[in-house]
């Protein structure tokens, strides 16, 4: 119990000490225009650092082939994503068809 | 009249949008949040636990990662610390949002921040970068954190309530509702070349950078993609000139 007490509040300090700070000082910031251009690449650098490596990995080897549910899920959801333009039909794509070829070869 | 009565709605309906805006995420995020509660107990954390962790530390990736370090009997300092590098990520958020939110008084800033997701600051800063005059875009900004956050908290009572009686949750991988959520916002970007080589560079680093301790191929790769869209743009500039 003590543990988990000292295990939330760990977790919870240095994951608020992350996400407020910078918003507390920003009265007193200016950024440089050049990072000011380069933050318009956060969006999509950080989604896609975060999906890659769950689309791709199986434990510590790489999964190519056309019986990865998750590579075959992710180019529906990319397909209907550029054709339809459409957030939720986007994720309602991609995880039919995720979990229709995880039926197929699971 | 009419105009100040109109006017005095714009924060409501600010706030209304974003949470308007954010239920496609909710729905990719509601597997997520299930199997969460679901895992939880399995992992060795307790009921109030694995509510407590959802309510105060919200940050659902990092949530998980601490279940499967528990359940492996890792340490509680490496789980703080892996926590940290995981969510290091939100340090590019905040300083994306510093320019639209420094006018803001600090009973805005606190709380905006302590609800700062990947899913609100998409949806938030979309908003703040439209080219509209208004002035309650923080507004939209909290719509969108308190629906992620009501919702976060429904689905870890569902996962821990429910979740016993679905067998191996776990194992149908519907936590893939994320990627798919992921995917469908990194789309909009790709509208031109510097931003499309920045999800090259970052999908290719995150893949080569992924056996660094504690996660932290995704800071490396997600500052490999971010300063190959701004040498990209600066290069394609210079060579219209």
């Amino acid at each position: 119990m003590t543990n988990e007490v000292m295990l939330l509040g760990g977790m919870t300090l240095v994951t608020f000490l992350i996400r407020y700070p910078l918003l507390a000082m920003s009265g007193r910031l200016t950024l440089p225009p050049r990072l000011l251009q380069a933050l318009n690449y956060v969006p999509p650098a950080v989604l896609t650092a975060i999906i890659v490596p769950t689309i791709f990995m199986n434990g510590n080897s790489l999964w190519l082939g056309v019986d990865n549910p998750r590579l075959m899920g992710s180019l529906a959801a990319i397909g209907i994503g550029l054709w339809r333009k459409n957030l939720l039909l986007t994720i309602l794509a991609g995880m039919g068809f995720f979990l229709f070829w995880q039926g197929v070869f699971g | 009249m009419i105009m100040a009565s109109k006017l005095a709605q714009r924060p409501w309906q600010e706030f209304w949008a974003g949470a308007r805006q954010t239920i496609p995420l909710i729905v990719g995020a509601i597997p997520f949040g299930i199997i969460f509660g679901t895992l939880a107990q399995s992992s060795g954390l307790s009921f109030a636990g694995a509510i407590g962790m959802s309510a105060i530390v919200f940050a659902g990736s990092s949530q998980f990662i601490a279940l499967g370090l528990l359940a492996t009997g890792t340490p509680l300092g490496i789980i703080v610390l892996t926590t940290w590098v995981v969510n290091l990520r939100h340090l590019l958020y905040a300083v994306s949002l510093v320019p639209y939110v420094k006018h803001l008084s600090q009973s805005w800033k606190l709380p905006l921040g302590f609800w700062l997701t990947d899913e609100n600051f998409m949806v938030a800063i979309q908003r703040y970068r439209h080219d509209d005059p208004s002035p309650y875009k923080h507004w939209f900004q909290l719509g969108s954190a308190l629906a992620m956050y009501t919702s976060w908290q429904l689905c870890t009572l569902m996962g821990l309530t429910l979740g016993a009686s679905i067998p191996n949750a776990d194992a149908w991988g519907l936590d893939f509702a994320m990627v798919a959520t992921f995917i469908g916002m990194t789309i909009p970007y790709l509208t031109n070349r510097p931003m499309v080589a920045t999800v090259v560079v970052s999908g290719m680093t995150a893949l080569l950078a992924q056996g660094l301790p504690h996660q932290l191929g995704l800071m490396v790769a997600a500052i490999a993609g971010i300063l190959t869209g701004l040498v990209t743009e600066n290069h394609l500039e210079q060579s219209d000139d």
